[in-house]
């Protein structure tokens, strides 16, 4: 273990760079165990980039992360077991159908067989998918498949999960439903890592991270950013930071 | 009287077993700038695509500036501009190729109109070699909107032009659209953030094909039951489970660092207010709120969602 406080994501002078260009200049940050931690970003500002490193799927060019208690050098697939993850575009199997979905992602984590088999009716019942469990994928409405995805990221009970623009294209309420599940597995002592446009839903989060231009332009909780920038909501406070590039 | 721009008479729409839209029936005025408002698979880009000429409905009639969306196509090509959502632009023309391509097609010139997209094409302008293919997503989005005006429409549709994209972005896309709309150019966008409906003159609430309620969304129509804001200190997360168990409690959900609780009646407010005092959390503060148009969108999804039951929804 290279941390043993309270920060299951610890970023030091994180640089990536794709040739002359800088996406990430000199991250540095942690998540708290078991927080909210919103990542905002304009388009282009380097969160996929982050994303993709904190997840083990890309190298940095410099700096320290550790993630879930390990490094992002050497121990990739050792932090790939430990997190969830879920994006826009969820990968799920359109043409299995939503058990058979549920048990292939819990193979891959290595689940029991029988395990798998009594968490499953578990899900399905607390997602009120009982009925549907033997439908395919693409014939189930987008609300449902969202939540779904979002079950299956942390259905072997990761330490964190990543949510890259979990939310798009549903209504209202589905969106709100989303994120009572987030709050919920919080709850459970799952680390919540998330990305999106909606800046009503910054507002969920225990602590707001703003990227512009590849550097981290603000971090703190919601109230203390929305004092700072004399701002009613997230919203005014993200377009003055992101604007100002 | 308003001269009507684009009408949709009982337009009805399915695809196989899915009714994707559903005695759709509505006016837009000359010169408004319109909102159709909804998730995915409420109907929009259905609704765009018969209006554009694209489509065909099983049954009722569009019109467009006075024609037919189905028996004079050829007009209806003429006058309108359409960015659908997945832009169609030309990934392997450049920039410039790309605008001086659409403005061929509809038989006029760059330079021709090149007062009405210069706001928005010059901002593009320095990249007006590289290849579409290579533009920033933000890029991308002013250059398809500049596409979609060569020609001078008189109606522009814009299919879901913000989604995906960062809240600075969205915010200067409409900025655009309102300097458009003082052109004279009449505007229908669909978009799922409520809070761009509020820029729109009038918008209509979308949900699996039918148009749940057309309004002026600076006048959201006061409802029947007692709304309250709920903030705190605490997550304001922990107070749902309390409000749903109170039978007085009709609704209560999440709303950015609020709680938006509606109840049944009038008479209940008094108790539901001292139950909160036995809470004892000094940083609560609870205040009776006007709705906004996303408490009346979530006051109408949860009616017509009561009054289905849940395998219909799943057919679609």
């Amino acid at each position: 273990m290279i941390e043993s406080n309270d920060h299951i994501i610890e970023v030091r002078g994180l640089v990536k760079k794709f040739g002359d260009f800088v996406a990430n200049d000199h991250l540095t940050f942690h998540v708290k165990k078991g927080e909210i931690f919103g990542f905002l970003g304009a388009n282009g500002a380097g969160k996929t980039t982050a994303i993709r490193i904190l997840c083990g799927l890309s190298y940095p060019t410099s700096g320290f992360i550790s993630v879930a208690g390990h490094d992002v050098y050497r121990e990739r697939e050792k932090i790939k077991r430990k997190i969830g993850y879920m994006s826009q575009k969820f990968s799920l199997y359109e043409d299995l159908t939503v058990v058979e979905n549920i048990r292939l992602y819990a193979g891959i984590y290595g689940l029991g067989r029988k395990y798998i088999r009594s968490r499953e009716s578990q899900l399905l019942k607390r997602l009120q998918l009982e009925e549907i469990g033997n439908r395919l994928i693409r014939e189930i409405p987008l609300g449902w498949k969202q939540k779904l995805a979002f079950s299956v990221a942390i259905f072997h009970k990761p330490a964190i999960v990543f949510l890259d623009e979990p939310t798009g294209g549903v209504d209202p309420i589905t969106r709100r439903q989303f994120w009572e599940m987030i709050h919920g597995a919080t709850r459970e002592g799952i680390t919540v890592f998330v990305t999106t446009h909606y800046m009503d839903e910054a507002e969920y989060c225990d602590r707001v991270c703003i990227m512009v231009d590849g550097k981290i332009e603000a971090l703190d909780r919601p109230a203390v950013l929305k004092a700072t920038y004399q701002s009613r909501n997230m919203n005014e406070v993200f377009v003055k930071l992101a604007r100002k590039s | 009287m308003k001269w009507m721009s684009v009408e949709f008479n009982q337009i009805e729409k399915r695809f196989g077993e899915i009714r994707a839209l559903n005695q759709v029936d509505f006016s837009v005025c000359d010169g408004e700038l319109f909102g159709l408002i909804g998730p995915d698979g409420a109907g929009k880009s259905t609704l765009f695509r018969i209006m554009v000429s694209l489509l065909v409905p099983d049954s009722g009639s569009c019109m467009v500036n006075g024609f037919d969306v189905k028996k004079d196509y050829r007009e209806i090509r003429k006058i309108i501009g359409y960015m659908p959502g997945r832009f169609s632009l030309y990934m392997d023309l450049s920039v410039e190729e790309n605008l001086n391509f659409y403005a061929g097609v509809f038989g006029t010139t760059v330079d021709a109109n090149y007062d009405l997209i210069r706001d928005i094409y010059i901002q593009i302008e320095p990249f007006r070699k590289r290849l579409a293919g290579k533009l920033s997503g933000g890029m991308k989005q002013k250059l398809a909107l500049s596409c979609a005006l060569i020609h001078r429409p008189s109606v522009l549709v814009l299919d879901e032009p913000t989604t995906g994209v960062d809240a600075v972005s969205r915010l200067e896309f409409w900025e655009m659209l309102e300097k458009i709309r003082r052109e004279g150019i009449t505007i229908l966008v669909s978009t799922p953030y409520m809070d761009e409906a509020a820029r729109c003159d009038r918008i209509a609430l979308l949900q699996k094909g039918e148009v749940l309620e057309i309004m002026d969304p600076s006048v959201v129509p006061a409802g029947e039951f007692p709304l309250f804001s709920l903030r705190s200190g605490r997550r304001p997360y922990n107070y749902l489970e309390h409000f749903r168990s109170l039978e007085s409690c009709r609704s209560a959900w999440l709303f950015g660092d609020e709680l938006h609780v509606t109840l049944q009646r009038e008479t209940d407010v008094s108790d539901v207010e001292a139950g909160l005092r036995k809470l004892k959390d000094e940083s609560m503060e609870w205040n009776r709120i006007e709705r906004s148009i996303e408490d009346r969108f979530m006051e109408l999804l949860q009616e017509a969602d009561s009054s289905k039951n849940l395998f219909e929804v799943n057919e679609r």
